[in-house]
């Protein structure tokens, strides 16, 4: 029972992760492929190691796999939203019709 | 118990192959935006097979490695989003 629950939490996270590769190889600019690949990663690396930390580990071991899964929700979305920003102040090209406002201000990092 | 343990490995293995295919985005990518893009999802899911590694292998230290590792990849990405933006004023256009 445990260790079906372990191999549907790791396949959800490898397909998730999937999700993410195919949307960075498939989408038409950087910003579709930061929206695909931040929620996709931190979501399915969320789920791989919730499926690690519950397959009997000892417990100085799941603390650790908690401490990384806290930096991991907490320095994936930080780390994606500095970089789109730096993205849009730096003039990268958008796809052909997207509704961002052009004369929107790009702020200083 | 080894059921458990061919199928972390089997993840690993799978993991790889993802890694591999978010490479092709960071050689081809356009601008440099795509390549950090790229070299930030390589870092995730670096974390996650030491993860997998330190189950499958039984070893305690690859946690470690994954911890630090995740923490210099939160820092590199910093580091080059800063370079993406200032890019433009330094180098002009520049990939």
């Amino acid at each position: 029972m445990m260790s079906l629950l372990i191999a549907l939490l790791l396949g959800s996270g490898l397909f998730f992760s999937f999700a993410g590769t195919v949307g960075l190889l498939r989408l038409p600019d950087v910003y579709c492929r930061l929206h695909a690949t931040t929620k996709c990663d931190t979501l399915g690396a969320g789920l791989v190691l919730l499926a690690v930390m519950i397959s009997g580990r000892p417990l100085s071991q799941i603390v650790k796999l908690l401490l990384i899964l806290i930096f991991i929700w907490v320095a994936n979305p930080t780390a994606a939203h500095i970089l789109a920003r730096a993205a849009y102040s730096a003039g990268t090209p958008q796809v052909a019709n997207t509704s961002l406002l052009k004369e929107d201000t790009p702020c200083s990092l | 118990m080894s059921k458990l343990i061919g199928l972390f490995e089997a993840g690993a293995l799978v993991l790889v192959s993802f890694i591999f295919a978010c490479l092709y985005r960071a050689y081809r990518g356009p601008t440099a935006a795509d390549r950090v893009v790229a070299v930030n999802v390589i870092g995730t899911k670096a974390v996650m097979l030491l993860v997998l590694v330190s189950a499958f292998s039984q070893e305690d230290f690859f946690l470690d490695v994954a911890l630090v590792y995740a923490l210099i990849s939160f820092l590199a990405t910093v580091c080059l989003s800063r370079l993406v933006l200032i890019q433009k004023r330094r180098w002009g256009e520049w990939q």
